[in-house]
């Protein structure tokens, strides 16, 4: 794939970052986009796409990706249309050295599919104990940093990680879930689980997380993102502390906007994430949260196989696949929500990319030729044959979705087409 | 066959009987197999006399010991097997209204030597219908008639409590 | 949701838990359970429903006693039992739950009994089994993490049934660690399958299960107000091994709040029967007065338990 003159004609243009949601063609040349609506001087095309009863968007920013094989899982992710995401440090081993960050990078940069932004670990191993060389790993090319899904035990580190950060001006995410009261829960402490005999996480191990968390960026002055909400109470705090004015943000995962507790029904491994479905009143709370663009969307795209999914629920490892899910469930809520489609991709285009602080998810003149062109009614089966990532692991199995992407474009470069 | 040619069952009960007195031996003990087998031994018990049959009589449900169990599973409703006195060493009288394959009458002796080892079994029916699957037969019997595959012989209370034949036919 | 349990008939398949089973289904199994009863009071205590057949116990969890029941259950059937005690076998060397499975399907086995540490183990294996279509073989949950133990409730039942005779004016107070027991969400189940009048959860809050009022019982913190009036009082044994936090201060105090005493139990109906899944912790949870008193049931209680798990193997093996 090299970089291409490409014009794409006869598609509905949406770009919410300038509120753009009208039929105009593209232009995109040296890697960047060129013009909108009538062709800039001098433009030929080398390609061009017609993009008739499709819709042109800025190619996804997704919040958190974890790459597993980082061919298979780029591959599936410029199918879903997405042309940069947010890597976790969870890996194995963690980001927590340079060296491991720089490689992640170039190895990405060399298969030229979509962009990686690594988010580098907050603590050495991610122990929760000693600072990670923060410093060092942003100059690596970390974005963020963050403890996953680890728990830092001990609040004065986490005190003295935000003051670290705050110095550079560095950005902490956050999981919010209180290491003791989530101990050995794996799922919504509710009615289900009470049920099920499984044990449970109480929405207070998120809410009181995300308190501490606000109260020490506040007192920090640490730029503070918190990943994954799960529950309305803790929307509810998030909420309060944007309207004091505390420059907090936050996102929730695709998966949670749709499912709930009842999803789990005869103990379905499928069903177990982390932070727990909880119930549907809380689902309700994060589709108003991201309906209001409090959240920004993310597919938290966790591949597994079967190894890990074929296990007593409570034995199972949390986390489904989601690149190629991003795009057709934002639709599904959008439709459902009665959201417009400007709105419903702006928190996973423009927001993501605001809140990583890079330039995508914008189809202005200038920026990077990074473009998703996709249909928004053609159906398509979850099947694990038609997931082109490796982890095949996820509750919509077998489910028919609405909408497909038809091409990606990434800096110019046609890397994903069908 | 219409219902008014079937035998009258109170009737052949009563033959039954007067089949079965000279072949009575002491200490015998009538067995009744549910539900037709249990109502004709009661009958039985009654016409011969208490003194001949002074325990009650034992009652038996092969649901249990039926050769079918793998093809329709446990019947819906199984009533209850007791047998209130003791098997050992003595000589049985089986009583079952309608013999025909000969599976249930096999079931009913295996489940007999599961409470004991009698001293001989000896079956008492009212009705032979041929279409034997086994090696058994009755050696008491009022009533020989043939029919076909499809038709079901069936022995039940009146309203009043009268045993009576009926006849059936399968789908 | 096709409830794995039943086949496409409706009939029982599998006996995971008594969760969604209609009311027809849990008579049926006391109904035929009373037939069973009889068999064991023979000379030759068995009958030949199962003969030929392999009854593999799964027992992931140690317990002697649940095991003993089904086998001598089994066995009571003619079937043959393989007892594997999977603790010391091939899952030590890392052999998945599933990879066990198919090696036992391999070896011909018809039935699982199956007793795991994790609520819903035995749905995986039937969920398994149904991708493999092999859903002629036939599972019996003996018990899964905190979430069921149906042959437990059916014996509760098969006992209250048998002094009570009528579910639907009786009051019955489950008392204890609601919230680590299978045996109390099987009961709370089947109680309220059957149409009881009343079902009480006695305990302290942290013993209860978040929302426990959804499952159709009625709260009660005092022991004294849990039991009053009631017509069965059942006591769940204090579970040591399942409580890894801070929930009880000690023993001790338990026993002062919620031990079943002639005290406490003179509140109840003076015809009321005490139950008790066993083993019993005297002195904790029930004071050896009541257990060894007139009104406790206990030991009928086992006595059931066999009737019942042949009924349930035979009705399953049947199916």
């Amino acid at each position: 794939m090299h970089v291409q003159n490409i014009h794409i004609k006869n598609g509905r243009l949406i770009d919410p970052k300038n509120g753009v949601d009208q039929p105009l063609d593209l232009y995109l040349a040296d890697g960047r986009i060129a013009g909108a609506g009538s062709a800039p001087e001098g433009f030929v095309a080398q390609r061009t796409i017609d993009a008739a009863g499709q819709i042109v968007c800025p190619g996804l920013v997704d919040l958190s990706t974890r790459l597993g094989g980082i061919e298979s899982e780029l591959a599936a992710a410029v199918a879903g249309g997405v042309t940069a995401l947010a890597c976790p440090p969870d890996t194995n081993p963690p980001l927590d050295e340079p060296g491991l960050v720089e490689r992640l990078v170039r190895r990405s940069e060399t298969l030229g599919l979509a962009r990686v932004y690594p988010i580098g670990a907050l603590t050495r191993q991610l122990a929760g104990e000693k600072l990670a060389e923060m410093s060092n790993l942003a100059r690596a090319g970390c974005l963020a940093f963050s403890q996953a899904k680890h728990p830092i035990a001990d609040t004065q580190v986490l005190l003295r990680a935000m003051q670290y950060a705050a110095t550079f001006g560095y950005a902490i995410r956050l999981q919010p879930q209180d290491h003791n009261l989530a101990r050995d829960g794996v799922a919504h402490d509710g009615e289900v689980a009470s049920r099920l005999g499984l044990t449970g996480i109480p929405v207070c191990a998120e809410t009181v997380a995300i308190t501490t968390a606000l109260q020490l960026a506040r007192e920090t002055g640490a730029r503070l993102h918190l990943a994954r909400l799960s529950s309305a109470a803790g929307v509810a705090l998030v909420r309060e502390a944007r309207r004091a004015g505390v420059p907090v943000t936050c996102d929730v995962a695709i998966h949670h906007l749709h499912l709930s507790e009842m999803d789990i029904g005869y103990f379905d491994s499928r069903a177990r994430f982390d932070p727990p479905l909880r119930s549907a009143a809380d689902r309700d709370a994060l589709r108003a949260a991201a309906a209001e663009g409090l959240a920004a969307v993310c597919s938290d795209h966790t591949p597994l196989d079967d190894d890990g999914k074929q296990l007593p629920f409570g034995e199972a490892l949390p986390g489904a696949t989601g690149l190629e899910l991003l795009l057709p469930l934002t639709l599904k809520w959008a439709l459902e929500s009665k959201l417009p489609l400007l709105s419903a991709l702006a928190r996973i285009t423009c927001d993501p990319a605001a809140i990583l602080g890079i330039d995508a998810g914008t189809l202005a003149v200038g920026s990077p030729a990074d473009v998703c062109i996709f249909d928004p009614t053609e159906p398509w089966c979850v099947t694990a044959k038609a997931l082109r990532s490796q982890g095949k692991n996820t509750p919509f199995l077998g489910y028919e979705m609405a909408g497909r992407v038809r091409a990606t474009i990434m800096g110019g470069r046609l890397v994903f087409e069908v | 066959m219409p219902l008014t040619d079937l035998p009258d069952a109170e009737a052949q009960c009563a033959e039954l009987a007067e089949l079965l007195r000279p072949h009575l031996q002491p200490n015998m003990a009538l067995v009744g197999i549910h539900s037709g087998g249990a109502w004709i031994a009661r009958r039985l018990r009654e016409l011969l006399g208490t003194a001949i049959f002074p325990d009650e009589i034992g009652l038996i449900d092969v649901s249990f010991y039926r050769d079918d169990f793998g093809e329709k599973g446990l019947h819906p409703q199984i009533k209850p097997t007791s047998i209130p006195f003791d098997i050992e060493g003595r000589p049985l009288l089986l009583v079952d209204d309608v013999l025909y394959t000969g599976r249930t009458t096999r079931a009913a002796i295996n489940e007999l030597f599961d409470y004991g080892r009698p001293a001989s079994i000896q079956l008492a029916v009212l009705a032979d219908r041929g279409g034997r699957e086994l090696p058994i037969c009755a050696q008491f019997c009022t009533w020989q008639i043939d029919l076909d595959a499809k038709e079901e012989l069936i022995l039940e209370p009146d309203a009043a409590g009268r045993l009576q034949w009926r006849l059936s036919q399968h789908a | 949701m096709r409830n794995p349990q039943l086949n496409a008939n409706g009939e029982l398949n599998h006996l995971l838990s008594i969760d969604g089973l209609p009311r027809e289904v849990l008579t049926h199994i006391l109904d035929t359970a009373s037939n069973f009863l009889e068999v064991s009071d023979r000379d030759v205590k068995k009958v030949p429903l199962l003969r030929g057949k392999s009854v593999f116990n799964l027992f992931f969890e140690n317990s002697t006693r649940t095991r003993t029941t089904f086998e001598i259950a089994a066995k009571r059937l003619s079937a043959d039992v393989i007892n594997l005690d999977v603790t010391r076998s091939s899952t030590t060397k890392g052999e998945t739950l599933l990879d066990t499975v198919d090696n036992l399907v391999a070896m011909h086995a018809d039935m699982f009994v199956v007793r795991h540490a994790s609520s819903g183990a035995p749905y995986l294996i039937t969920e398994h089994l149904h991708r493999v279509g092999r859903d002629d073989v036939h599972v019996v949950n003996a018990g899964d993490g905190r979430h069921a133990h149906p042959t437990q409730g059916l014996l509760d039942m098969y006992t209250i049934r048998h002094y009570k005779k009528d579910f639907s004016n009786l009051t019955v107070a489950i008392v204890g660690d609601i919230l680590h027991s299978r045996v109390a969400r099987s009961d709370i189940h089947a109680l309220s399958t059957l149409g009881a009048g009343e079902v009480r959860a006695v305990g302290p809050q942290t013993l209860l299960p978040t929302a426990v009022e959804k499952m159709g019982v009625r709260v009660f913190h005092d022991l004294r107000e849990g039991v009053r009036d009631c017509d069965v009082v059942i006591m769940l044994r204090l579970q040591n091994e399942r409580m890894n936090g801070a929930l009880l201060p000690s023993a001790g105090e338990y026993f002062n709040c919620y031990g079943l005493t002639p005290e406490i139990l003179v509140l109840a109906k003076p015809d009321a029967i005490v139950m008790h899944p066993g083993p019993m912790n005297r002195g904790v949870e029930i004071d050896s007065a009541v257990a060894d008193g007139p009104q406790a049931v206990i030991l009928p209680q086992v006595t059931f338990g066999i009737a019942v798990r042949m009924a349930v193997m035979s009705i399953l093996a049947g199916n």
